[in-house]
C-alpha cells in the first residue's frame, strides 16, 4: 500500500526545517506544499485546528502537529534508516528533555530580539547564554546524539539558518561566543538531509527585514 | 506483576501540591513501583534538586539507580517505557501521537492561559476566562463517548489532564469565577467524576480541604484576593 505523506510548511519555519530533515533522514517521499502564513490554506485550518500552525505533517490523511512530536512519529512509524532516537529509555529520556529545553528557551528568547522593540540587547544576551547551556551539554561529541545524527540535533539546527538574524538585529556575534556550537552546525549541513532543508541565511535576513518594516520596527 | 527487586532505585524530588508532581506519582503507583518520595521546599531549593536538575532547578525529578530525569512529561514516558506493566501511553503510533499532543496542549496551552486569571480582574480577567474555555472546549470534544482521554481506561492524557480536574477546577472557587461550569462543559465534569471512581487517583491527588488552603496562602503571599 503507498504511504501518502503530504507536509504542510512554511521555508523559513525552523520547526518545519526539523520535519523535512526528519523525513529526508528516513528517506519518506513526501508532497511539500508551501503555506502562505497570512493566508492559511484551508487544508490548514482543517488539519491543525487547534493551533492552525505549520508543520503539519498528513500521513494517509491523519494529521500529525508539533515539530518535535512529528520526529517522534517518523521514528516510529518508518524504523528502518537511521534511528533518530536513541533505544535506550533513559538516554531517549534525555534526548526529549534538551529538545523540550530548545522548545521552551530558544525561539521564545530568539524572536525577541528581532520582533520586539527596545529588547534587542537583553534578548541577545539570553540568547548567548542559551546557546552556551547547548554548547556545554554537546562537549566534545560529534552530534548531540554522539556518533549518531539524531532528535536533539534536528531539535536545534533549524536555528542556525537564524544565526544571521539574531547577529544582525542583535548585534551580535554567535559565531565567537560560541564557536564550538557553530562548529557543529556546520558538521551537521555536510549531511544532505540538513543541507537541503535550511534556507540561506540571506534569505532569511531579507525576509525579517521586510516583517520588522510591516510591524513599524524599522 | 512488576518488579521490585532490591537494585531497583527510584526516588522522586516532589512537591505535594504540584499538579506536574503529583502526575508522577499516580504514574508510578499505576504500574505498582516503589518510590521514596523527597518533599521539596520549593522557595528554599534543596543542594539535591539544583545537582540532580541543574539546568532547569525545577521539580519534578526522578531518580532511577542513581540516573536524574526531570520535565514531568519526559518522565512519564520514560516510566511507561521502564516498568511496562498498566501501559499508560497507547500502543498504536497515531494514538500515541495525539496522546503526545493532547498532554503538551494540556500543560502548554491550557495550563499556561489559566495560570493568568488569577490575579485579573474585570474585562482582563473575562477576556483570560474566554481564552482558557475556548481551549478546553477542545477536550470537551475529545471526550464525547468515551469515558476517559485514554478512551474505556485512564490513560497518559489523563493523567496529565488531572491539572485540569484537580487543579484548575479546585481553584474555582478561591478565584471567585467557575471558569468550567458544568452546563457549558458537561463531558469534563462527567470525566472528573470518572476520574474521582479510580482507586488510584483518589490516593494520589492532594487531599482537598488542605490544597484548598494551600492555595488561599499562596494568594495571600502574592498579594491577591482571593473570594
Amino acid at each position: 500500500m503507498a504511504d501518502e505523506v503530504i507536509l504542510l510548511d512554511f521555508w523559513a519555519s525552523m520547526f518545519g526545517m526539523r520535519t523535512r530533515i526528519a523525513l529526508a533522514e528516513k528517506r519518506v517521499k513526501y508532497d511539500h506544499r508551501e503555506e502562505d502564513l497570512w493566508n492559511k490554506s484551508s487544508l490548514l485550518l482543517e488539519m491543525n485546528p487547534v493551533n492552525k500552525k505549520i508543520p503539519v505533517l498528513i500521513h494517509n490523511g491523519k494529521p500529525v502537529c508539533e515539530s518535535l512530536i512529528q520526529i517522534e512519529y517518523i521514528d516510529e512509524t518508518w524504523p528502518d534508516n537511521n534511528p533518530l532516537l536513541p533505544s535506550d529509555p533513559y538516554k531517549r529520556a534525555d534526548a526529549k528533555f534538551w529538545a523540550d529545553f530548545i522548545d521552551k528557551k530558544v525561539n521564545v528568547t530568539a524572536r525577541r530580539i528581532w520582533a520586539v522593540k527596545g529588547e534587542e540587547q537583553e534578548a541577545a544576551k539570553e540568547l548567548i547564554e542559551i546557546l552556551k547551556t547547548l554548547e556545554s551539554e554537546l562537549g566534545d561529541k560529534k552530534y548531540f546524539g554522539d556518533e549518531a545524527f539524531g532528535y536533539v540535533d534536528i531539535a536545534l539546527i533549524g536555528f542556525y539558518s537564524w544565526f544571521g538574524v539574531y547577529e544582525k538585529f542583535g548585534n551580535v556575534s554567535i559565531e565567537s561566543e560560541c564557536s564550538k556550537l557553530v562548529a557543529w552546525a556546520k558538521r551537521c549541513l555536510e549531511r544532505e538531509s540538513v543541507a537541503k532543508a535550511l534556507p540561506e541565511s540571506e534569505k532569511v535576513i531579507t525576509f525579517i527585514s521586510e516583517r520588522r518594516k510591516k510591524l513599524g520596527l524599522e | 506483576m512488576a518488579e521490585r527487586s532490591n537494585s531497583e532505585e527510584v526516588k522522586l524530588l516532589g512537591m505535594w501540591a504540584s499538579p506536574f508532581s503529583r502526575r508522577i506519582e499516580i504514574a508510578l503507583t499505576l504500574k505498582g513501583v516503589s518510590y521514596e518520595f523527597l518533599e521539596q521546599d520549593i522557595t528554599n531549593k534543596s543542594s539535591l534538586l539544583l545537582q540532580l536538575n541543574p539546568v532547569n532547578k525545577m521539580i519534578p525529578v526522578l531518580v532511577h539507580n542513581g540516573k536524574p530525569i526531570s520535565e514531568s512529561l519526559v518522565i512519564l514516558e520514560y516510566i511507561d517505557e521502564t516498568w511496562r506493566d498498566n501501559p499508560i501511553l497507547p500502543q498504536d503510533p497515531y494514538e500515541r501521537t495525539m496522546a503526545r499532543f493532547w498532554s503538551k496542549f494540556v500543560d502548554e496551552q491550557i495550563y499556561v492561559t489559566a495560570m493568568k486569571v488569577v490575579g485579573k480582574t474585570g474585562k482582563e480577567r473575562d477576556a483570560v476566562v474566554e481564552a482558557t474555555r475556548d481551549l478546553l472546549m477542545f477536550l470537551e470534544k475529545e471526550l464525547v463517548g468515551k469515558d476517559f482521554l485514554g478512551g474505556k481506561s485512564l490513560g497518559f492524557v489523563d493523567i496529565v489532564a488531572t491539572l485540569v480536574a484537580f487543579w484548575l477546577m479546585r481553584t474555582e472557587e478561591i478565584v471567585g469565577v467557575k471558569v468550567v461550569p458544568v452546563e457549558k462543559f458537561p463531558e469534563i465534569h462527567r470525566w472528573v467524576k470518572n476520574l474521582l471512581g479510580n482507586d488510584v487517583i483518589k490516593k494520589c491527588i492532594p487531599p482537598e480541604d488542605e490544597h484548598l488552603k494551600y492555595i488561599r496562602a499562596r494568594m495571600e503571599k502574592l498579594n491577591i484576593k482571593s473570594a
